[in-house]
């Protein structure tokens, strides 16, 4: 049994097995000797003994453990945790090659969508008539549990999927700064995710993705399960963003100042930079709710000083962030997509990447809009309406660089431009709706109706999912070296939005006939309404299969796709599809912005610094 | 590409580390700062401080002599990075130990102050807060020792030279980050 005894998924499992004991036994002991020991002590520490476990198994520490006791590097491990072209088993191991990382977050993405694509067609199928099919506890954990996983998707898809793959190659490095931070980063998640997918084991949790006290201080240990599977992914993005911040500060080619770079690139620096200032806030706030819970602490309880109103501000201190750490990065593939589309200069390109940047620092100033009918402060709520509605300055040019470039541009309707269309369109409903979320007056009657249900799909589907499949159709050919099949990219886009639109837009009506939020049931009179959104939602999920035999099929046995089949200008389209595994042989010099179409000589501008894999 | 490992730092993997060191103590800062939100939050709701008559605050005298020996230690873990960059290779190893054992016995004496104090953790907003706050820093300080401990064991190899000691810089960042965080929480917490 030669797999035992070399670092793998599977010691990684059987580790995170010991480690879970090894946590978790002491507290058992205890609590047999009399202690005064809940099973949520024992949860706490066993997980934490199962991620040392697994990620000592999988040889994901044995780099820094060797440099720690000073021995020597070993250059063939090293590597080998690199891997070399056409081996398969990079994707199921520990490999630092940000190309492996971004695709193993990519399809972890992916398959967190379907499954909680999946929890949201049970939501509907008790939400098609009124009256009730499930018990409120399933259906709160359902409905939690589909937060928060779409939640997870929305914030690594993009940035560590098409982030990871991408970054490198646009600037023109061979990796990411720290390759081994970048898998950590990875890794970390599995134990997490299953966590959190297996909470209902743990009697579910009924809070929804925002965990207010006190709630979720009195539910049980699924709630404490997704405060774990929090923390971890906010220490998994918070190593990561300093990764990228680091791989844009100093690993650009020669000739890439700041006013070349790709506006993607542009786009993950602020998410990462909001990444990294947000995070540990959320994670501070996530841990005083655990000791409220495991160790008596006070911190959100009122009945010993505490104040359940600063738990949600801890909380929208980040998670308003988040939202633009969700968008910023789609509005950033949708940049990349137009020009190379319309085959025209993105416009307005400077001041776009300063609307991001506005964007990242105006995102810090508007937590508190979520927080209209909690009860905080009064003369908190003019200044934070002010602040969330100049948001939508920065946001509106970021717009108009997309239509500026798409005006009078030769446009190419290929699958990947279908996608930005449907975006701008969604992005437009998603924004002005925001609008009367933002106003305090609006606000007070919205305030937990369907409207924001509608609101937030529209911003986070129709924004992040939408800037996630045209970036995905657009890099498609690059990742795999294969063509995706046009016809069937056309019908995924059409019924997609179709089903999307048919769902959600009905619900800004339903809120505003009071239907709330997060409830299984509602009045008679708004069934119509409900079971037209029902059958219009399992539509999606249909449509979704689409693009799954699309994608499986191409790259299996698709047309091969040239180094640059849409003729782009940017780094990565310059070497083979897929790239070879050191990206470039030799790293390149550039010599002109990545948007020069028509304007300087047609065809790539960027001069390799020797042969490339072209 | 890879920093730690590798046989020589370049000037390249030495600003990307530094650079990396620098950004995640920024995130350090703001995970304090929200446990410090928390702190002057519920500080500033309750009526009195410690809210509750029968608690009483620690005593100062040893937890200011407490601070003198972390901002010493700062000292002396600067004056190692100095040697080391002077290719001191023992002077390095005198001021690492020394910082080792400054920073040793000031978790001794907060344990023991731990022990000493009147009340605990689930003492309402006042233990909460308390307790919280020094012992993640605590945390952070143990975090600091063990990364000594381990530049200790590659000076001891004669791993740490003064063509390499990226790490001992980094290292002194973050030992410095720790200390100014045990400042602000000195003169909150236990003074102010
Ligand atoms: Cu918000």
């Amino acid at each position: 049994m030669d797999r035992w005894r070399r670092p793998g998924l599977a010691r990684g499992v059987l580790g995170g097995v010991a480690g879970f004991a090894v946590g978790a036994l002491p507290i058992v002991a205890a609590a047999q000797l009399g202690a005064d020991i809940k099973p949520g002590h024992g949860l706490a520490l066993g997980y934490i003994g199962a991620q040392v476990g697994w990620l000592l198994g999988l040889g994901a520490l044995r780099f820094w453990t060797a440099w720690a006791l000073g021995r020597a590097a070993d250059p063939v491990d090293q590597a080998a945790a690199h891997g070399r072209a056409g081996d398969w088993t990079r994707y199921f191991r520990f490999t630092t090659d940000h190309k492996v990382i971004g695709l193993q977050y990519l399809i972890t993405s992916f398959v967190l969508f379907l499954t909680a694509g999946l929890l949201a067609m049970v939501l509907r199928l008790e939400l098609a008539q009124p009256g009730r099919l499930m018990d409120g506890d399933t259906y709160n954990t359902v409905m939690s549990t589909h937060g928060i996983v779409m939640i997870v998707v929305a914030l690594i898809a993009i940035v560590g999927g098409l982030g990871n793959y991408f970054v490198p190659l646009m600037i023109g490095a061979r990796d990411m700064a720290f390759p081994k931070v970048n898998a950590l980063s990875y890794w970390l998640l599995p134990p997490a995710l299953l966590l959190i997918v297996a909470n209902p084991l743990l009697g579910g949790f009924d809070t929804g993705w925002t965990a207010y006290p006190p709630l979720s201080q009195q539910a049980n240990l699924g709630q404490q399960a997704f405060i774990l599977t929090f923390i971890t992914l906010g220490v998994s993005s918070i190593i990561s963003a300093v990764n990228f911040l680091v791989t844009v500060a100093r690993m650009r080619a020669p000739g890439m100042s700041l006013t070349r770079m790709p506006i993607f690139v542009w786009a993950l620096t602020v998410t990462t930079s909001i990444v990294l200032v947000a995070t540990s806030v959320v994670a501070a706030g996530m841990t005083m709710l655990l000791f409220d819970r495991l160790l008596g602490t006070a911190f959100f309880r009122p009945s010993a000083g505490g104040d359940p109103i600063l738990f949600q501000h801890l909380f929208w201190f980040y998670s308003h962030p988040a939202v633009y750490v969700m968008a910023v990065p789609a509005f950033g593939a949708v940049l990349e997509v137009v020009p190379v589309f319309a085959r025209k200069p993105l416009f307005a390109y400077r001041l776009a990447v300063l609307s991001f940047i506005g964007i990242g620092v105006l995102s810090f100033m508007v937590w508190a809009h979520h927080m209209f009918v909690s009860g905080m402060a009064d003369y908190f709520h003019i200044p934070i309406m002010i602040t969330t509605e100049l948001i939508s300055v920065p946001t509106g040019i970021v717009f108009l660089s997309a239509l500026g470039t798409i005006w009078l541009g030769r446009i190419r309707f290929a699958t990947p431009m279908l996608w930005v269309f449907g975006f701008l369109w969604n992005f437009v409903i998603g924004g002005i709706t925001g609008v009367f979320l933002a106003d305090v007056p609006t606000d007070l009657a919205l305030s937990d109706t369907y409207f924001v249900v509608a609101h937030f799909h529209y911003t986070i589907v129709g924004g992040m999912v939408y800037g996630l499949f045209a970036g995905t159709y657009y890099w498609f050919p690059k990742i795999t070296g294969r063509l995706m099949d046009e016809r069937l990219g056309r019908a995924h886009f059409w019924w997609f939005t179709l089903a999307f639109n048919a769902t959600f837009l009905p619900m800004f009506w339903l809120g505003l006939q009071g239907m709330r939020r997060r409830v299984a049931d509602y009045p008679a009179d708004l069934a119509d309404v409900n079971l037209w959104t029902s059958v219009a939602s399992s539509t999606i999920a249909l449509s979704t299969l689409v693009f799954l035999v699309n994608a499986i099929r191409s790259w299996a046995r698709g047309p091969k796709a040239s180094a640059n089949p849409w003729r782009a200008h940017t780094l990565e389209w310059q070497v083979a599809s897929p790239p070879p595994v050191e990206n470039f042989e030799h790293l390149p010099t550039v010599t002109a912005g990545p948007y020069e179409y028509g304007v300087s000589a047609s065809g790539p501008v960027i001069r390799p610094g020797g042969a490339t894999g072209h | 590409m890879a920093t730690l490992g590798h046989a020589v730092d370049t000037a390249a993997e030495r600003r990307m580390l530094l650079l990396g060191v620098r950004l995640f103590i920024l995130s350090e800062v703001m995970l304090f700062g929200a446990f410090f939100t928390a702190y002057f939050v519920l500080r500033a709701q309750a009526p009195a401080w410690p809210p509750l008559p029968d608690l009483e605050r620690p005593e100062l005298p040893l937890v200011g002599f407490n601070t003198l020996l972390l901002l010493s230690s700062s000292v002396t873990m600067q004056w190692a990075v100095t040697r080391i960059g002077r290719g001191d290779a023992a002077g390095f190893k005198r001021g690492l130990l020394a910082t080792l054992m400054l920073g040793t016995v000031f978790l001794a004496i907060q344990g023991y102050e731990f022990a000493s104090n009147g009340f605990g953790i689930s003492d309402g907003v006042f233990g909460s807060t308390f307790y919280t706050l020094t012992s993640f820093h605590g945390a952070h300080v143990l975090g600091g020792l063990l990364l000594m401990g381990v530049l200790a064991n590659r000076a001891r190899l004669g791993l740490v030279t003064r063509e390499h000691h990226t790490a001992v810089e980094g290292v002194s960042y973050y030992w410095h980050f720790v200390d100014v965080v045990w400042v602000v929480l000195f003169l909150t917490v236990y003074v102010l």
